[in-house]
């Protein structure tokens, strides 16, 4: 009896960690491309640097990292940010403007970029905070709008890269790893130290959970949010830098197309509600990677990066049915069903 | 009271659209004629449909992302059964606007039934439809064909060096129709009355389920029908059009008054939003200065302008 | 009571005393999870008679009526309907069969016109879709004449004030031509003019023949409306009894059970311990506090470890007083002072860092934080109240959960449970622990034991008293005056929104409170 009351109890709590569905996916993926092409898992070492498909899974995942760690705040606030794409697009473009045109060292147009894609983040945030517009909708304006922006940085050109330090960025190796990694890694402790060593996460989580009540306990929700919007944000631009210095070339049109769709799908399978509150940032970190491993296993099984959208929506809603409660239900009344008759 | 609540965004939006126009006028030589007005709902013809799908949508307080990409779908569908596998025309488009159907009903019944929220579900949605048109063909394919030939030749002249073609009749009918749907309809008055409260809806008695996967499948059917017509205009099918056009057609349709939190608004609403869309296009296509970069912005300080309008009279009401 | 021996106009209903009942209940039981909501539950409603049903928060009325009209299904028992058996599926077949309901909240579309209102969902249409809107003006208008009421059938009904939207939400349920009208809480918003409006129409509808189901808190509405009533107690059926034959007292005998007589042993003793609290330090000072819509200038001096009640019928201002004390409205007059230290108004995280706290009346909006742990419901206002830079340690969060589920008596399966896994009494505790972990030196009670059992009710109000004697300053807002009676050392009487008597020590009795309200003209 007791036996079997521990066993329940140790079932009920592995089902409840969120963890648990991007692990899972990851295990599938890993199974798939054991039996189809073990050759997935080669990794060699070329000029020192670490080559195969396992750091590629890495290293073009870093990019959709950094959205998802932004994006995993905004959401974890009850909020979603639409306009990370368009952000990607804009910092790209700035950064690579400063550097190749007006000449500025890395140094100097890397900060003033952060700084002017995190002001843009904070924009979404006062909109939300002082306008008290929905998030889909206040992100949709930057949405809409940042392409064009991009577009009017550049002259509507593509701008061609050769700071060697811009493209370090993007191409840099430490101790054979990609440096975009490296940049992600340190990203993510200071984001958890930052968050988990003060009771910020406590109260985003509070706001998220219940706005309303967290007026009652004294939490000023404005500020916070006006807070993650801007990292958000930063972090966008951030990630349309890497983007520009892995390709040598920001092209304001192409980057960061459908990524806050990416973004988004990251935070959802790393087990963050979309409806707010309780939030996973190394959950978030898993799905970025999962959805690496996704679209790469497609990509060496011959189906066209064009057409991969498909399986990654059958994967999104996948998820988003097994987080419905009713869905379970219906799960678990068909297995018990099955239970009885047999 | 009622009035203002109303009909005050309406009032808003036209006011926007006069003086864009007559700034316009005055600006540029030929702008003010009836051909440029014509024009106007020429360009605009799938804008305007796709935006009345999403009008519906969002008056019963939903959302769908996946439109841009099941027009898409939709133009290298037909495209392809027309000139690749040699469909009559008539029955490729009824293909299409099947498809589109159940594609939206099935977002529709996702939502419904599991309770997700309706921009996850066409978030889903845009994905699988934009790789579904990259699986038929990843390149454009042109159509070479007699019935569109004589669709296309087709042109209503309505004055002097003035012309409706096929598409542009076929918005303006299809915006009569929506227009009596909403206000006439049993389906249009329950969209009203899902998006003003749904429990309340619920308790009345309202077929809440049904209504809104009726808005879905409506709205699919508007991306397939907004397809169709770009086939017409574009005379070709490519996986890549419509990419974005959801941006379009929300913002079309909250600077036409329809408020997002649903329930108020409506499809004449949404008709002058969408002719916004097409005089400000028309600037710019008129004066070489602005780049079309300015489309995007000029949309959005709009859509920025709209929604806080919108939140100053909500408050305001409050 | 505030409208006294007006009881006694009925002959209508002795008339029907014999007919066949119109709605019969039997036996209803109801299980939610392992909660027993219902259990036997039976009552008869007759043609042309308003009928009460009483009890307290949690006793089973919304249940038993939720069964009726088909939003829940009894797992026992029958309804039936002028004898037949009936088992609707939704409140729509409810209402096709003639019961309808009209709820607190007006439950109607405020976006759509008072037509549309009335008869969206039973419109006819053409061969083309189309409705037919002259049809179905005709029927609006002959529901509202029912009423004897003229409402403009094109107005918008956001438009409309919370009254005239009743109405409407009446006229719908009469344009079925309903048998049998359930009315779950009308009043509860309305002001004195409305509800006498609505009273007004209720009589019509009961000479009409039609019978009505009453629920309200308002016991002298209860005496005033109806002929009979039923009461519930813990969702099971206690009496049926005729409105004549009943006084008060029996009344709450019926509803409170043996806690009644509990609470009212322990009304004597508070004469001295309020003589002691007058005595001590002014802990708050409130001056001319107001703000339009809300209360016009209250004055108020709260002693250390006095218990001060608000008291008044629902919308004479208590909530919204408790409110701008707190800041979570802005005032717009007045001052709110601690000893010697001016608090900023209208920014509740500031009067929680000065320690005045609020425990809402709306434990679900305004209280729990459904997905996070008991331990971590109760430090998030100490968390607040020292800033996210400064965390208060684990070892100190895990202490305080410990000690308040301990002290509490909270029936938890440990700290680390969801809060939303708890029972409401028990979620009750939480929030209190919340608020005293975070060493409030004035708390605001607004409704403290509002949906919760007895027994938890009985824990709380000892819990108020043994923190006064701590010299913990309280406010307290309770619809229960016996609660305020027990509890408070002075009340504060409120009316239309000021404060218009106060009562102090063994003044403080039901009757007192009620005969200054009613007083007051």
């Amino acid at each position: 009896m007791s036996k079997a009351a521990e066993s329940t109890v140790s079932k009920k709590s592995l089902r409840d960690n969120p963890l648990i569905w991007p692990l899972a996916g990851l295990a599938l993926v890993i199974a798939f491309n054991l039996v189809t092409g073990p050759e997935f898992f080669s990794v060699s070492v070329r000029d020192g640097h670490l080559y195969g498909n396992l750091v590629d899974i890495f290293s073009q995942g870093a990019r959709v990292m950094l959205l998802a760690l932004g994006m995993t705040l905004v959401i974890a606030t009850g909020g979603v940010d639409l306009s990370v794409g368009a952000v990607m697009a804009i910092g790209g473009a700035l950064a690579a403007t400063f550097v190749t045109q007006m000449g500025y060292g890395l140094y100097v147009a890397l900060p003033i970029t952060l700084i002017i894609v995190g002001t843009l983040g904070f924009f979404n945030g006062a909109m939300v905070v002082f306008g008290k517009i929905q998030p889909i909708i206040a992100t949709l304006i930057l949405m809409v709008a940042g392409r064009g922006v991009a577009l009017l940085i550049t002259d509507s050109d593509v701008v061609k890269i050769q700071d060697p330090a811009f493209l370090y960025l993007g191409k840099g190796y430490i101790l054979g790893i990609p440096f975009s990694l490296w940049l992600v890694a340190v990203i993510f402790l200071v984001m958890a130290v930052s968050i988990r060593k003060t009771a910020l996460g406590l109260l985003i989580e509070a706001v998220g959970d219940n706005e309303h009540a967290s007026r009652f306990s004294g939490i000023e929700a404005g500020r916070l949010k006006l807070i993650v919007y801007a990292v958000c944000g930063a972090l966008a631009g951030l990630a349309g830098v890497l983007d520009a210095a892995s390709v040598s070339a920001a092209d304001p049109m192409r980057v960061g197309e459908l990524k806050e769709l990416d973004a988004i799908f990251a935070v959802v399978i790393g087990g963050t509600a979309l409806t707010g509150g309780r939030f996973l940032l190394f959950g978030s970190i898993l799905g970025a990677i999962l959805l690496q491993a996704l679209t790469l296993t497609l990509y060496n099984a011959g189906v066209s990066a064009a057409v991969a959208p498909v399986p990654k929506a059958i994967v999104i809603v996948g998820v988003c049915l097994l987080q419905s409660e009713r869905f379970r239900k219906q799960i678990t009344n068909i297995t018990k069903f099955g239970g009885k008759a047999s | 009271m009622k009035v203002s609540l109303r009909a005050n965004p309406l009032y808003a939006t036209i006011g926007v659209l006069a003086s864009l126009f007559a700034v316009a006028s005055f600006s540029y030589e030929g702008f003010f004629s009836l051909r440029v007005v014509a024009n106007l709902f020429t360009d605009s013809s799938f804008l305007g449909v796709t935006a009345l799908g999403m009008t519906v949508v969002i008056l019963s307080k939903g959302i769908d992302l996946s439109v841009g990409s099941v027009i898409g779908f939709t133009t290298i569908l037909v495209a392809y059964l027309v000139q690749d596998a040699g469909v009559p025309v008539p029955v490729a488009w009824g293909i299409a606007l099947v498809i589109g159907v159940i594609f939206g009903a099935g977002m529709g019944a996702l939502i419904v039934f599991y309770d997700l929220p309706s921009f996850l579900v066409t978030l889903g949605g845009l994905f699988f439809a934009k790789g579904m048109g990259f699986v038929i063909s990843s390149s454009s394919i042109g159509i070479q064909n007699g019935f569109y030939d004589a669709v296309l030749d087709f042109q209503l002249q309505v004055g002097p060096g003035a012309y409706l073609g096929a598409g542009a009749l076929a918005f303006i009918v299809f915006f009569v129709f929506c227009v009596c749907l909403l206000k006439w309809s049993r389906f249009g008055r329950y969209v009203y009355a899902v998006g003003g409260n749904e429990d309340s809806a619920r308790l009345m008695g309202l077929p809440v389920d049904q209504v809104k996967i009726g808005v879905y499948a409506f709205n699919g059917f508007c991306s397939a029908l907004a397809g169709i017509l770009t086939t017409l205009y574009m005379g070709s099918g490519n996986p890549l059009t419509g990419v974005g056009m959801e941006l379009d057609a929300i913002a079309a349709v909250v600077i036409g008054g329809t408020l997002l939190t649903g329930g108020i608004g409506g499809a004449t609403g949404t008709l002058l939003g969408v002719l916004t869309f097409a005089v400000i296009q028309t600037i710019l296509n008129f004066d070489g200065r602005f780049k079309p970069a300015f489309l995007r912005i000029a949309i959005a300080a709009l859509l920025l302008g709209f929604i806080l309008t919108q939140r100053a009279l909500a408050r305001g009401k409050e | 009571m505030l409208f006294p021996a007006e009881s006694t106009i009925r002959i209508k209903s002795i008339m029907s005393n014999d007919s066949t009942p119109l709605l019969k209940v039997r036996g209803l039981s109801k299980q939610f999870g392992s909660v027993q909501a219902l259990s036997d539950v039976s009552f008869e409603l007759r043609a042309g008679e308003i009928h009460s049903l009483l009890g307290e928060n949690g006793a089973g009325k919304s249940t038993t009526i939720k069964c009726i009209t088909g939003v829940h299904r009894p797992e026992t028992g029958t309804v039936e309907l002028n004898g037949q058996l009936i088992a609707p599926r939704s409140p729509r077949e409810a209402e096709l069969i003639g019961i309808g309901t009209v709820y607190q909240e007006v439950n109607l579309l405020p976006n759509l016109t008072v037509l549309e209102n009335i008869v969206l969902g039973r419109v006819k249409t053409n061969a083309f879709g189309k409705i037919d809107w002259k049809d179905a003006r005709n029927r609006a208008k002959s529901a509202l004449s029912k009423l004897e009421m003229d409402i403009d059938l094109d107005a918008t009904l956001s438009t409309l004030p919370v009254a005239m939207q009743q109405l409407v939400a009446l006229a719908r349920a009469l344009e079925v031509d309903s048998k049998v009208l359930i009315l779950d809480e009308p009043t509860a918003s309305l002001d004195e003019a409305e509800v006498e409006n609505l009273f007004r129409v209720m009589n019509l509808l009961r000479d009409k023949g039609i019978g009505i189901v009453f629920i309200t808190h308002f016991l002298d509405q209860v005496f005033r409306m109806s002929d009979r009533m039923t009461v519930l107690r813990n969702g099971r059926y206690i009496a049926t009894r005729d409105a004549k034959e009943l006084s008060k007292q029996d009344l709450l005998q019926d509803m409170l059970g043996k806690a009644f007589e509990e609470m009212q042993s322990r009304a004597g003793e508070l004469d001295a311990i309020a003589a002691d609290r007058a005595g001590r330090k002014v802990q708050l000072e409130v001056r001319g506090l107001g703000a339009p819509g809300m209360i016009d200038s209250v004055d108020l001096e709260l002693r250390e470890g006095e218990v001060v009640g608000l008291a008044g019928l629902l919308g004479s201002g208590r909530t919204e007083c408790a409110r701008l004390i707190f800041g979570v409205d802005k005032a717009t007059t007045g001052t709110v002072d601690l000893k010697d230290k001016r608090v900023k108004q209208g920014v509740p995280s500031e009067s929680i860092r000065d320690g005045i706290m609020l425990a809402s009346e709306d434990r679900k909006a305004e209280g729990i934080f459904p997905n996070l742990t008991v331990r971590e419901n109760i430090v998030i206002a100490l968390q607040s109240r020292r800033g996210p830079m400064n965390p208060v340690p684990r070892e100190e969060q895990d202490a305080l959960a410990k000690k308040y589920i301990a002290a509490m008596r909270i029936k938890t399966s440990g700290p680390e449970a969801k809060i939303s896994e708890l029972s409401g009494g028990n979620q009750q505790k939480v929030l209190l622990a919340r608020w005293l972990a975070a060493e409030p030196k004035v708390l605001i009670l607004d409704e403290p034991t509002r949906g919760i059992d007895i027994g938890a009710r009985a824990e709380i109000e000892k819990l108020i008293e043994s923190l006064s004697e701590d010299g913990l300053s309280m406010i307290m807002i309770s619809s229960e005056m016996d609660e305020e009676v027990r509890c408070c050392h002075r009340v504060l009487v409120l009316r239309d929104r000021k404060v218009i008597g106060e009562l102090q020590g063994s003044a403080i009795t039901e009757s007192a409170i009620v005969r200054k309200i009613a007083d007051h003209e």
